[in-house]
């Protein structure tokens, strides 16, 4: 059995939505909404969903830049909404994030190697600076004299690889990423998707993969959740979930994705979802997914399922009428 | 055939140099049909589109060579007098951004009459009726009131679906999307291929779509162009761009797809290397510093689009058969390459 590492807890994040001349709160847009999951070491679990599903809200909680409104939040084994700010601080070496945007997220003024060197700076490691963000370089695959580039003069899969490297300089045991290689072409995502396995075998890292792609998903996962307007709708081995996906949501989503087979993408029987995704404001009352379900019934918009693990212990699903066995829905080769 | 380019080239005055951003394409779309041009981000793709439209700013793009006909007329040696009675009448375009391709400050049935008042002369209350037909042609619910809603009001989909109206609104002959889905989720980019294909069943308009995502190209596409670096390096019906791939480059890209209906995790074969630069493009063929055949003839020796079969273009030296044990071989020491690290 292996080590969890991380541990949600019924975590809420709920942001106010203020009105009027006193900034009465009046409502509040509950982007997480009682997520529950474990994260075991040395595993990837990869969280997938559509835009304002609150995969990011999760990400920006678990590193602590969101201070979640309930629910509990453990690292190894401790809870780190207790910790004081020097033991956040301390935390911060343990927990790194790689963002979206490899355009956005590094400062267009500083070098490469200075961007690398500035988490070694933060905790005061600069024995050796220049040697371990040149080893950091090598590690994910960037030239030594790239050290003295500006941002601007990498492409978009190198500067996701100088991201990379300013996440792994402290050694931390747990990375973030969310949605590294949606602004990546397909050959460079590719290589992005290639390096973060192999730096995975060769350091052991915990991966908590946030992405919209299924494909990209499956292929880094142990573990997939699938959110919707903040709940958790199916959590389970990446392998099961594929296979055999029980949730209407996951299904839906799955006979979305247009595959690269042109005669029988032509015939692919889907089930595509009416409407848009509800307002996270208000969501509808009983199960969230009832509105757009082609399945719900009377019963699901009065009561709320739980995350229920029936007949396995790996696969969970919150939903009133799962979904049976489904193989050979999708084209093979 | 509503539509031939021939021999096209689209290049870019720069300060670095000149970018031959559409370096000699040639294609014909016929009415009714769906062309799919697929390729990376600065493969040419857009540039192409805008050339068709005439939307690229001259100067700095200027046009050294090929023609664009549309219906009899050269579109390149038009005024732009007669260009705009072309442009978004005959030929249409829905852009990639439905966040930024609306004006916010005008409300969207307004901005759907002004495309209908362009073009055609006719009262304004004959005008918003069809403007409300529209409207519910391309599926927004309610359309009555939502005439009267600005674009804040409406989600990524919803804008997509008013930018479609107002490309339908003058019954183009030509559609081109230009990444129509890319800004969208899966759930929404599957209604929206959905309703283009309903749109052009009833409508009869001749589609270009450009996608960098081969799945929405195999679903939407009778005919595709692949492009690389400005050209066109593969080109043919569907079945034959996925099922016999001739090009590397086409095939590569094919590969590096991670698959949702794979039985193994096995590890994405990438292609090496970076989108070439298009200012210094390399010499030869531009994908031979990338692939994985390339011959030293490859470096010197540009090839050109030669036939494979039926309507089956592809630019690489190495024959239907060549490449095919090439391939083989490639893949065999993959195979000893994994057992190996194993």
């Amino acid at each position: 059995m292996s080590e969890a590492l991380l541990e949600i807890q019924d975590l809420n994040m709920h942001f106010p939505i203020k009105q009027g001349v006193f900034q009465r709160t009046t409502n509040d847009v509950k982007a997480v909404n009682g997520v529950n999951f474990t994260l075991n070491k040395g595993e990837t679990l990869g969280i997938v969903g559509e835009s304002g599903c609150g995969k990011s809200t999760l990400a920006r909680t678990i590193v602590g830049l969101l201070k979640p409104t309930s629910g509990d939040i453990l690292f190894e084994g401790k809870s780190i909404l207790q910790y004081n700010k020097k033991e956040l601080h301390e935390l911060r070496r343990d927990i790194q994030m790689v963002y979206q945007d490899p355009y956005t997220s590094l400062n267009p003024r500083m070098r490469a190697g200075d961007i690398i060197a500035a988490p070694l700076k933060a905790f005061n490691q600069t024995n050796n600076l220049k040697k371990r963000v040149m080893e950091l370089m090598e590690l994910v695959g960037l030239k030594a004299d790239d050290y003295n580039k500006l941002p601007h003069q990498f492409s978009g899969g190198q500067r996701q690889r100088i991201g990379i490297a300013r996440a792994l300089a402290l050694n931390p045991k747990l990375i973030i990423l969310d949605e590294p290689v949606s602004a990546l072409d397909v050959s460079v995502q590719a290589q992005v998707i290639n390096l973060l396995e192999d730096l995975q075998e060769e350091l052991g890292l915990t991966y908590l993969f946030i992405a919209h792609d299924l494909s990209v998903i499956r292929h880094i996962s142990d573990k997939v959740g699938v959110m919707y307007l903040g709940k958790i709708m199916e959590l389970s081995d990446s392998e099961s979930l594929y296979k055999n996906a029980r949730h209407p949501y996951t299904n839906a989503l799955l006979s979305a994705i247009p595959l690269p087979y042109p005669d029988k993408e032509k015939k692919r029987e889907r089930i595509v979802l009416k409407g848009e995704l509800p307002s996270p404001s208000h969501p509808p009352s009983g199960c969230v997914f009832h509105t757009r379900c082609p399945f719900a019934t009377e019963f699901c918009k009065g009561n709320v399922p739980t995350l229920d693990g029936k007949n396995s212990s790996s696969h969970y699903v919150s939903c009133f009428y799962p979904m049976e066995n489904k193989q050979g829905e999708f084209p093979r080769q | 055939m509503v539509l031939e380019v021939k021999n096209l080239k689209a290049h870019i005055d720069t300060p670095d140099g000149v970018v031959k951003a559409v370096d000699g394409v040639s294609f014909t779309i016929e009415p009714g049909e769906t062309i799919g041009i697929v390729g990376e981000s600065g493969s040419g793709k857009s540039v192409l589109a805008h050339s068709i439209m005439q939307l690229n700013p001259k100067p700095p793009t200027f046009y050294p060579q090929g023609e664009i006909v549309f219906e009899g007329k050269k579109l390149l040696q038009l005024k732009e007098k007669e260009l705009q009675k072309i442009r978004g009448n005959e030929i249409a375009m829905v852009y990639q951004d439905p966040m930024s391709s609306l004006n916010p400050v005008f409300k969207i049935g307004d901005q759907l009459i002004e495309a209908i008042l362009t073009h055609h002369h006719m009262p304004k209350r004959k005008a918003r009726q069809r403007a409300i037909e529209l409207l519910t042609d391309v599926g927004i619910p309610d359309p009555e009131k939502r005439f009267d809603a600005y674009p804040h009001q409406f989600s990524g989909g919803m804008r997509q679906r008013v930018l479609i109206a107002i490309a339908l609104a003058c019954n183009p002959k030509i559609l081109i999307a230009d990444e129509p889905t890319t800004a969208l989720d899966v759930t929404i980019q599957a209604q929206i291929l959905e309703l283009m294909k309903r749109i052009q069943e009833k409508y009869g308009t001749a589609i270009i779509i450009i996608s960098h995502d081969l799945g929405v190209i195999a679903q939407m596409a009778e005919k595709v162009l692949v492009m690389y670096s400005g050209r066109i390096v593969e080109k043919g019906n569907v079945e034959d761009i996925f099922y016999h791939t001739s090009m590397p480059y086409t095939w590569s890209l094919l590969r590096s797809l991670p698959r949702i209906d794979s039985e193994t995790r096995n590890r994405l074969l990438s292609i090496e290397g970076q989108p070439p630069n298009l200012v210094h493009p390399p010499s030869g063929c531009n994908f031979h510093p990338r692939c994985p055949f390339a011959t030293e003839q490859c470096k010197t020796m540009y090839p050109q689009l030669t036939k494979r079969s039926g309507d089956h273009y592809a630019a690489c030296i190495l024959s239907e058969l060549e490449f095919k044990e090439a391939k083989k071989r490639l893949e065999n020491r993959e195979q000893e390459g994994r057992q190996k690290h194993v």
